[in-house]
């Protein structure tokens, strides 16, 4: 790292004496800045109140109400799910890590036929949801699924007492779903810093022994790890949210602990605060992995030229491309075969009028709650930047924690104090005025897309905060030492290097907002159906083979917002 | 990337547009508001025919969980006239949470017997279905059984159910409970975790193709799923599974089959609580109760009303007379008693 030790210096710099360092250029405070420094921070504190409200509202539900049922949740439940949960999560997080930060290497330093479209293709199963991953490998991998079909027919087994087959609907099988789901996040944030790592310190450690995968082990992966720990977390909280797919698998997760304890044990309290102890374990993994790197600066040198690619055998070539091929199969593959299957059987079928409804609300939704999600991140991180704070980057992180509840939850959050106010406003205007407000915000599209931007803040939270990452406070210090102020700063320096940030941050979250489905669910306003809430209608009617073109549209859907997220990591080179 | 920013700023533009342009709903005079647990598609047929005889027109918000609670928040200006649930311990927890107010009409009291309301009136059932017993055709030769033989030893390594904390097997639990008390009823759980095939998992349809597949001999089910998979054209594979199979009506000799509801409640601030009533006494009415019971192959609870053919086809449903009330107030017990013997961990090995 060429600049790592300067920029250790002037963190610790920043650490004794925070405001004078970056401040005393604009001399002593004029009036007119403080009342423009206090409306900043009364705005500030406004959006991370909006941001940690159902959080406030769960804890209130969770401290105003008696449940009795955690001497049963700890004697019975809990032990089984929260070492469930871990090793769920440690799999997880695996699994993402090998697959994504592998293939994100892989097409970055290797030269293999196919290369290119592999680093594009690598990112779409993203666009796939959960429910829908896990609903298709297990037809997929069933009894009567394509692979033990197969298997029955070329070794002349009868039936399923003839063989071992591994229950996909496992631990392990949902451990297998999530990474192949999940792993993009981590791909997609490892890329780019791949190919922003300068060639003179791949060339240096080449040069002191180290043999490729050396390299990639010792040097580039511990250089990427903000990038690797940002993706990490965020496949991390999706798999510890999701209630779909360990329904589908079997998997006693703490969620699935959540949900029998609001529904069987008839106690919301004490599913939500079960829902909260969750939430502290995730803040406590975020806060071990943050504390493991403070002391450390991962800003790139933007002078060094960019790595050479390696050039392989073609035994080696082909191992790349194999290794490629694997999870994208996995991850879209499996899921498009078997949507497709029963889709084709659907063709004649005419096409619901409410599919194309729901398509245009489910658009309205993700575009607005990307806008959202994105402007409120970048405004928090560019606001603690410029005055230097990482105590309110740190807020802003602890304020998006919201991603690791269940959705279902979080939409309860939101409702009692949404709805609350709307009575409370009503019930004023009633009186004073006459006028009946009605449920205001939590009676409209409203409150679907605040639940969206909330859920998915820590996505685009986390994509912006890497961003920052690779800005070397140096920048700073440069613009600053040149007579720029902090707005001149912010605007003409960091915003152009952080375009690309932002944009992945916008179409993340949009990718997101497009699957989501259990907030929208329990939220949305009559007649008001997205393709996740139709589909979902659909398939529990019956099975998702009805809904199996609606499916279908979601992840075809996604995968455009993916293609362009895949072409903002690709770095020119040469 | 400059070219980007830009179409983000217009991007972001267009989103404050639409979202100031939404329309709040508002609630037209003669409409019945459904918050329902019952999909959309399922109600629609009955909708149709209550509009077109009344013209009272209704609107749907389905979902899976949480409705109750919805209503709950929504105080005063929600707009939930009527919940529509499946499962006692969703009616049950309705009324508890006090989201519901009490009816009492004629016609729903003739229509419904007692067993199937809630004695204040708070909530009332609509169609039942029952929890029995799929056998393989090929593997069991018993024409008769009871829940009770389900844990004997003759059936280790042969039984395949869903997840024990599923509703409707918490539902079967509690009537377990209920007739023979919490110790015996955990004694037998036991004996059925032991003579489990493998780990409770998949719904009921899974469970007709894991005897297809030869992993198990019978299994727990619900009555309709079995006419959903009859009827499969779109997946023929299903009728295949469906023909494996053939259903028992457990206890049909003694005390009646364990069934469950699909029911209704009035919600406390309903605005519409007149076309509300109208609804209510449609749906216990025989046309609908015949429309209700076809369209996803359930009982109707209306004594005289007749199931559908194929419904009937299965055998003779003798349904237990327990009050469903009794079954709502043992739920817990079931759920922690699942937790405790380890039940969803499946057969010791």
């Amino acid at each position: 790292m060429p600049d790592s030790q300067s920029t250790d210096n002037h963190q610790k710099q920043r650490g004794s004496r925070e405001p004078a360092a970056l401040s005393n250029a604009s001399g002593a405070l004029s009036p007119v800045s403080s009342v423009a420094a206090f409306a900043a921070h009364a705005g500030l504190a406004g959006f991370l109140f909006l941001v940690a409200l159902p959080l406030l509202a769960l804890g209130w539900i969770a401290l105003v109400s008696t449940s009795d049922v955690w001497l049963h949740l700890l004697n019975y439940v809990l032990p089984r799910s929260i070492g469930d949960t871990l090793v769920l999560l440690a799999l997880v997080g695996l699994g993402t890590t090998v697959l994504g930060a592998g293939c994100a290497w892989i097409t970055t330093m290797c030269a293999f036929p196919g290369r290119r479209i592999m680093a594009w293709a690598l990112v779409l199963p993203l666009a796939v949801p959960t429910y829908i991953a896990a609903y298709s490998h297990v037809e997929f991998f069933d009894y009567s699924g394509p692979v033990q079909s197969t298997l029955r027919a070329v070794a002349g087994f009868e039936n399923s007492r003839d063989y071992w087959f591994p229950d996909i609907r496992s631990l392990g099988g949902a451990a297998f779903i999530f990474s192949v789901v999940l792993y993009p996040y981590v791909y997609l944030t490892s890329r780019l810093l791949f190919s922003m790592q300068g060639a003179s310190v791949l060339d240096a450690s080449r040069s002191l022994g180290a043999r490729p995968w050396e390299v990639f082990i010792r040097v580039a992966l511990p250089m990427a790890r903000p990038a690797l720990a940002a993706g990490v977390a965020l496949a991390l909280m999706e798999t510890l949210n999701d209630i779909g797919a360990v329904e589908i698998l079997g998997v006693k997760t703490l969620t699935y602990a959540v949900f029998e304890t609001w529904l069987n044990r008839n106690s919301l309290a004490g599913a939500v605060q079960l829902a909260l102890v969750t939430l502290v374990l995730i803040a406590g993994l975020v806060w071990v992995e943050r504390r493991g790197r403070q002391r450390r600066s991962y800003a790139a040198s933007t002078r060094d030229r960019p790595p050479a690619r390696m050039t392989l055998t073609k035994g080696r070539q082909t191992v790349c491309l194999l290794a490629c091929c694997l999870p994208l199969l996995a991850g879209l593959g499996v899921p498009l075969w078997i949507l497709g299957t029963y889709a084709l059987r659907r063709v004649g079928q005419e096409i619901d009028p409410d599919m194309i409804a729901a398509l245009g609300n489910s658009l309205q939704v993700a575009l607005s709650s990307a806008a959202l999600a994105t402007a409120i991140a970048y405004a928090v991180l560019q606001y603690a930047r410029a005055i230097g704070s990482s105590r309110i980057a740190t807020v802003g992180r602890i304020s998006t924690l919201g991603y690791a509840v269940p959705g279902t939850v979080l939409a309860v959050g939101l409702l009692v104090p949404l709805a609350g106010f709307d009575n409370w406003l009503d019930a004023i205007l009633r009186v004073h005025f006459g006028v009946s407000t009605g449920l205001l915000f939590s009676g409209s599209v409203m409150i679907v897309i605040y639940a969206c931007t909330l859920r998915f803040m820590a996505i685009s939270y986390g994509t912006i905060e890497t961003g920052f990452s690779r800005l070397s406070l140096n920048i700073d210090m440069a613009a600053r030492a040149l007579g720029r102020t902090k707005a001149q700063m912010a605007w003409q320096i960091h915003r152009p290097i952080l375009t690309r940030a932002l944009a992945a941050a916008y179409l993340l979250v949009f990718v997101d907002a497009m699957k989501e489905l259990s907030a929208t669910l329990l939220l949305r306003p009559f007649d008001f159906e997205t393709l996740a809430t139709f589909i979902y209608d659909r398939a529990s009617q019956s099975a998702l083979e009805e809904a199996s073109i609606a499916a279908l549209l979601i992840v075809l859907i996604g995968t455009i917002p993916v293609l362009f997220l895949s072409r903002l990591s690709y770095v020119k080179q040469g | 990337m400059n070219r980007l920013t830009n179409e983000t700023g217009k991007v972001l533009v267009l989103c404050a547009a639409i979202v100031a342009a939404t329309p709040i709903s508002i609630s037209a005079a003669e409409t019945v508001n459904i918050y329902s647990y019952r999909q959309s598609g399922l109600l629609k047929p009955l909708l149709k025919d209550f509009t077109a005889r009344t013209g009272i027109k209704t609107k749907v918000l389905f979902a899976k969980k949480g409705l109750d609670q919805r209503i709950a928040a929504e105080g005063r200006n929600s707009p939930a006239d009527v919940l529509l649930t499946v499962d006692i311990g969703n009616l049950a927890a309705a009324a508890k949470l006090g989201i519901t107010q009490p009816v009492s009409n004629s016609d729903i009291d003739t229509n419904i017997p007692p067993q199937f309301r809630d004695p204040a009136g708070h909530w009332f059932g609509l169609t039942s279905r029952a929890r029995i017993v799929y056998a393989s055709r090929d593997r069991v030769k018993q024409t008769q059984i009871t829940y009770e033989e389900l844990a004997q030893p003759k059936w280790r390594g042969r039984v395949c159910t869903r997840s024990g904390q599923h509703a409707y097997t918490i539902g079967l639990i509690a009537s377990m409970i209920a007739h023979l008390g919490e110790e015996k009823a955990q004694a037998w759980l036991t004996g059925l975790k032991n003579n489990l095939a493998r780990k409770p998992t998949g719904n009921d349809r899974a469970q007709v193709k894991a005897i297809f597949s030869g992993e198990c001999d019978i299994a727990l089910g619900n009555t309709y799923y079995m006419g959903l998979m009859q009827t499969n054209e779109k997946e023929p594979e299903q009728k295949q599974w469906a023909s494996a199979v053939r259903l028992m009506f457990p206890n049909s000799q003694d005390r009646g089959t364990h069934v469950n509801l699909s029911g209704m409640v009035m919600a406390k601030h309903a605005p519409n609580p007149d076309a509300a009533r109208k609804l209510m006494a449609y749906l216990s009415s025989d046309n609908a109760q015949q429309i209700y019971g076809k369209a996803n192959f359930e009982y109707p609870l209306k004594p005289g009303v007749q199931a559908d053919p194929l419904v009937a086809s299965w055998g003779t449903l003798n349904p237990d007379t327990l009050p469903l009330a009794t079954i709502a107030k043992l739920r817990k017990s079931a759920s922690e008693m699942v937790d405790r013997i380890g039940f969803d961990d499946g057969p010791d090995a």
